[in-house]
Formats: C-alpha cells, sequence, structure tokens
C-alpha cells in the first residue's frame, strides 16, 4: 500500500462529512422545542396512546419511512384533528403538519423524511377536545459509501 | 412536466376506510445545500398538498424542506359516496398539479 | 456529526490484501442487492405505487409514445405495445453491434433509434429522458432471468475478457479491484452501506444516496470516485465492458428494474 495515507484511505467514506460543514447552522433540540410551543401553545404533551414508527438505523438519511398512528375512535365528537412531526438537527425543526378529521376513519399516516445525522425525531397529535399526545424515536443516520461528487 | 403516482381502491364498501398512496416526482431543493462552488442552491420544494373527496377536504398537509425528494404520502379515508378524489400539489416556482382517482362506493 | 467507525476502511483494506485468490461466488450463493436491504428498503422497491423509481416509468412510456424527430415518429409507431416488443430485452444487452464493431448498451441502442430511425438528437447520458426510456424498457423484463449473451454471440467473447480484466484490475488511490470489495467483502459493512456482490440486475435504479434515478454508469463511476480512481467519460467502451461482465456474472439472476438501493 505504497504512497497511501490514512486520510486517502477514509476518503471515500468522509466525503460526505466535508459537504456537511460548510452547511448553515443546523437545527437545535431547542429550536426543535420551541416550533413545537408554537404548535400547543401552553398545552401539556401527554405521551403515549400514539406511535411514531421509523427504522431505529436507516439505511440512508435522504430518505426515512416514517408512520404515525393515533388511538382515535375517530368520530365527529373525538377524533385526531391534525399530526406534525419535527426533527432536532436538520437545518430546520419542521417536516410536516397534516390536518386530519373524522372523515379519515383512521388516524395513520406515513411519509419519507430526510435527517442530516443521527437524531430524534417528535411525532405530535393534535385531538379534538383540545389535547396533545407525542412520541419520539431517535433514528441512527448512517452515511452512505462513496458519494460522488456534488452537481 | 411532473408525474404522480395515485393509489385509490377503485371500489369500497360503504363505511369502509380505505388507504391512499401519493407519490409525486419532485427533487425537494432544501435551500441548505450549496452546489461545487459553495453558493447554495435555491429552495425548490412542495408546499402543500391536499385531497378532496367530491369537493370536501378530507386531507391536506403542509410541507418544510426535510420532506424527502419525490414526496410520497400515505393516509385514510371513509368511502361515503362514489365520486372523485381530487388531489393537488402547490409549491415554489408557480408548481402546481392536479390529479383524480374515482371510487366507486357500493 | 455522523457517527460512523472511524478505520474501518483501513481495515478492510488491509482485510482485502490479505485475501485469497478471487473467486466467483457459485451460482447457488449469487445474491443480488435487494436480498440485503432492510425491510423498509425492500417495501419501498415492492411496490409500484410507493417505489419511486416508477415515477420515471410512467415518464417512459410517455416518451415511448409521443412523436419525435424529423422524421416524427414515436417508438410505439414501429415497436407496438412495448409490453410485448421490449419483453425480454433489458434482459440481453450489452448486444454486440455490427455498426460499432463491439457492443453497445440498452441506452446506446435507444440512441441509435432515436438517430437513425427517428431522426432526432441522441439524448444526452443520465438525461432523465434517456433514464425514462430505459427505464420503461427494462421494466418490460423484470422478473425474466439474465441472459448468458456471451455463450450465443462469440463475438462477444473479447469483451467480456476486457471487462473482467478491469473488474479485477486494482486501481485509484484505495489500490483496490472490483472484486475485492464485491466477491470477498461482500455482505460486510461499508460506511451506511452493506456491500453486495454488484450484480446489475436493477438498473436504472432509485438511489435513495442520489435522491433520483441513474443508470449503471452512474453507479459504476460512484465506485470509482470512491477508489479515488480516473472515471471514464459516459458511454466510454469500458463501462460498456464492465457492464458486459457484470451481466455475464449475474446471468439467471431476475431483472428487477426499477431497483431501489440505499
Ligand atoms: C422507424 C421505426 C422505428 C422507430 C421510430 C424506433 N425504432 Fe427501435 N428499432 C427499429 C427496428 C427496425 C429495430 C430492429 C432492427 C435493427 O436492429 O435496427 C429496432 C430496434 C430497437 C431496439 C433493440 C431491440 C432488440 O431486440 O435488441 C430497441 C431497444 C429500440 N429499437 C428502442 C426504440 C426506442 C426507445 C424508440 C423511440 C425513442 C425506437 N426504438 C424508435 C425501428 C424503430
Ligand atoms: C471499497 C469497496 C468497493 C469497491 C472497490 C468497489 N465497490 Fe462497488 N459498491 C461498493 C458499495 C459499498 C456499494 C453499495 C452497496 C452495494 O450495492 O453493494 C457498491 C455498489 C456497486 C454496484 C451496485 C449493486 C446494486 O445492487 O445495484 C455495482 C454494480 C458495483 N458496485 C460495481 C463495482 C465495480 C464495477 C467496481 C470496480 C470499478 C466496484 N464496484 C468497486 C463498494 C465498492
Amino acid at each position: 500500500m505504497t504512497g497511501m495515507t490514512r486520510r486517502d484511505i477514509l476518503h471515500c467514506a468522509a466525503g460526505g462529512a466535508v459537504l456537511l460543514a460548510v452547511r448553515p447552522a443546523a437545527a437545535t433540540p431547542a429550536a426543535m422545542q420551541e416550533a413545537i410551543r408554537q404548535v400547543v401553545g401552553s398545552a401539556r404533551l401527554t405521551p403515549g396512546r400514539m406511535q411514531l414508527s421509523v427504522p431505529p438505523l436507516s439505511e440512508n438519511g435522504n430518505t426515512v419511512p416514517c408512520t404515525v398512528t393515533v388511538e382515535s375512535a375517530m368520530t365527529a365528537q373525538d377524533h385526531v384533528k391534525a399530526i406534525h412531526i419535527f426533527n432536532e438537527k436538520n437545518p430546520q425543526p419542521n417536516v410536516i403538519s397534516m390536518q386530519l378529521g373524522p372523515r379519515a376513519g383512521r388516524a395513520s399516516v406515513s411519509t419519507r423524511i430526510r435527517l442530516s445525522e443521527t437524531q430524534t425525531v417528535t411525532a405530535i397529535a393534535q385531538m379534538s377536545d383540545g389535547s396533545f399526545r407525542s412520541h419520539s424515536a431517535n433514528v441512527i443516520v448512517t452515511q452512505g459509501a462513496c458519494l460522488e461528487d456534488t452537481p | 412536466m411532473s408525474r404522480a403516482l395515485i393509489s385509490v381502491p377503485p371500489k369500497a364498501k360503504k363505511g369502509e376506510v380505505v388507504q391512499i398512496k401519493a407519490l409525486i416526482q419532485h427533487v425537494m431543493e432544501t435551500g441548505f445545500r450549496p452546489n461545487s462552488s459553495g453558493v447554495l442552491l435555491p429552495r425548490d420544494i412542495i408546499t402543500s398538498f391536499k385531497c378532496l373527496y367530491n369537493g370536501t377536504e378530507v386531507f391536506a398537509c403542509e410541507m418544510f424542506p426535510a420532506m424527502a425528494a419525490n414526496p410520497f404520502l400515505t393516509f385514510h379515508t371513509l368511502a361515503t359516496e362514489s365520486g372523485t378524489l381530487e388531489f393537488q400539489w402547490t409549491g415554489d416556482n408557480g408548481f402546481s398539479v392536479k390529479e383524480s382517482a374515482k371510487i366507486q362506493v357500493e | 456529526m455522523r457517527r460512523r467507525p472511524r478505520g474501518f476502511l483501513a481495515a478492510l483494506v488491509v482485510a482485502a490484501t490479505a485475501g485469497a485468490a478471487l473467486a466467483q461466488a457459485p451460482p447457488g450463493e449469487r445474491r443480488t442487492g435487494y436480498e440485503l436491504l432492510g425491510p423498509t428498503t425492500k417495501a419501498m422497491q415492492d411496490d409500484d405505487m410507493a417505489n419511486p423509481g416508477m415515477l420515471w416509468v410512467l415518464d417512459g412510456e410517455a416518451l415511448w409514445a409521443r412523436p419525435a424527430g424529423s422524421a416524427g415518429k414515436a417508438c410505439a409507431g414501429c415497436h407496438g405495445d412495448a409490453a410485448e416488443s421490449m419483453k425480454g430485452v433489458a434482459a440481453r444487452y450489452p448486444a454486440f453491434d455490427d455498426k460499432a464493431g463491439r457492443p453497445i448498451d440498452l441506452e446506446q441502442r435507444i440512441n441509435q433509434c432515436r438517430v437513425d430511425r427517428q431522426e432526432a438528437p441522441a439524448l444526452a447520458r443520465e438525461s432523465r429522458e434517456l433514464n425514462a426510456l430505459t427505464v420503461f424498457i427494462a421494466r418490460q423484463s423484470r422478473s425474466l432471468p439474465i441472459e448468458d449473451v456471451v455463450a450465443k454471440d462469440e463475438r462477444l467473447k473479447p469483451f467480456l475478457e476486457a471487462g473482467k480484466a478491469l473488474f479485477e484490475r486494482r486501481q485509484g488511490q484505495l489500490n483496490l479491484s472490483c472484486a475485492q470489495c464485491h466477491e470477498e467483502l461482500w455482505d460486510k459493512h461499508l460506511a451506511g452501506n452493506t456491500i453486495s456482490q454488484a450484480h446489475p440486475t436493477g438498473y436504472p435504479q432509485y438511489r435513495l444516496e442520489w435522491q433520483t434515478l441513474g443508470s449503471l454508469q452512474r453507479r459504476l463511476r460512484n465506485c470509482l470516485i470512491g477508489l479515488r480512481a480516473e472515471t471514464y467519460a459516459y458511454g466510454a467502451p469500458e463501462y460498456v465492458d464492465l457492464a458486459l461482465y457484470l451481466m455475464w456474472r449475474a446471468r439467471g439472476l431476475p431483472i428487477e428494474a426499477p431497483a431501489v438501493r440505499p
């Protein structure tokens, strides 16, 4: 292995880290809390009776599948009004805000999100009685090998 | 032209909960990514999506740059009556796509 | 910052260098990259309504039917229903082309029709149109086994040998061969990825890293960049020879385009 330094060897897998360094400051856990406050106001967040499912180890942070399911009868009197997803460390804490109602029949939604690095993702459910539920999950984001040059 | 794939069961029983899937082609450029010369690529994302069932909104959402490219959504709706489900995506730079699907409820 | 075990690649290089003589996995042990995927990525590939690659298949279907060039003819005008006329075609490319006097890949074959039959300018490599037409045609071979084209056409033999030599040659600043990773170290982890046996069963494919659909040549280019080796220009004969060798190694495995990979 003549003429090869450890730096060279690592380059292939470390290329993406260099790119991350020039990105603007990431959102912080505090920024996520602030974004959540914007939605829930002074209401209390109760954990439980809902589930945020994400793969604990994502194969690529560019596309992380996630599903949110909330226990609810989904009747006119008692239903989920909205589901919000937040992240801690992307440049911006908001991911998606979804409006549901009794016409949904079932409070279960899924989508695919981007995560810049390993972090906690939080889903919030806004109920028709004015209460809020939450569930958080940690996702380990690994970095792809052999990244190509950016456009 | 942006392609979209919509999955709606063509037939359902009245009162049945049906699953809807919507996939649309879009780069979802975050606005936080520099090009090779270090200049940030301008944000170009879909910002909102909604689904109307015979004209009534049954699902809507607001999206942010943290949504993956080629946004994918699944949600549910109660099959209430036969008719049309309409899907609308809007976003930066005047992006606007509409698709529709028929559902027969018996 | 993303965490990954530092020094891992260094350890891997040592392991590969110390490795015994290269052996191709026998047919029974041949595994496509699909088998190494996590459950959510598998699910993304399996459901046509959730597989983003299908958006390009739709694109290709529209292009197939649209008249183009000064001949004003659509692909469909001559080839009719692609489900009939293009079935199995992707399973036997690269194929020997008389005019070129060497193998050409499916993209080059499509561009021949673009130029000669439609009298339209060739589509650029990696352009949305060319990838869309290619994936639309490849989709018509889904589940069909990759053919042993070399057994049927002796003229391909020297190009297969050239591809094999490229696959086994050490290159780049990492001084590694394709074979060291893809034959000795498959199933091992490299950064976030599990190294596969490099079977080109699903191209053009939707790669999460790219956030779009890309060709086999783009994937090969990524591996070369990873090795810090020189890349070839898109469409270069080296890529086609490599593709021919990879398809031959994968003979019998089913086409799965558009595949989804991390
Ligand atoms: C004017 C008629 C015509 C048009 C238009 C045309 N083709 Fe062809 N194509 C042919 C003929 C004839 C052949 C086979 C004979 C040959 O080798 O040239 C062929 C061969 C092919 C093959 C190789 C098939 C195989 O079995 O190896 C592919 C792939 C193909 N065409 C794709 C396309 C695509 C994609 C388009 C539209 C962009 C297109 N063609 C437009 C006439 C046409
Ligand atoms: C340092 C190890 C390494 C070397 C050397 C290497 N690759 Fe790869 N290759 C990878 C990794 C990691 C992936 C992504 C995971 C996977 O699909 O194997 C990959 C993916 C591939 C794939 C995609 C397989 C699929 O399922 O879509 C092909 C094809 C491929 N490589 C071919 C090559 C060729 C040809 C060379 C030599 C020019 C080469 N690789 C050199 C590590 C390597």
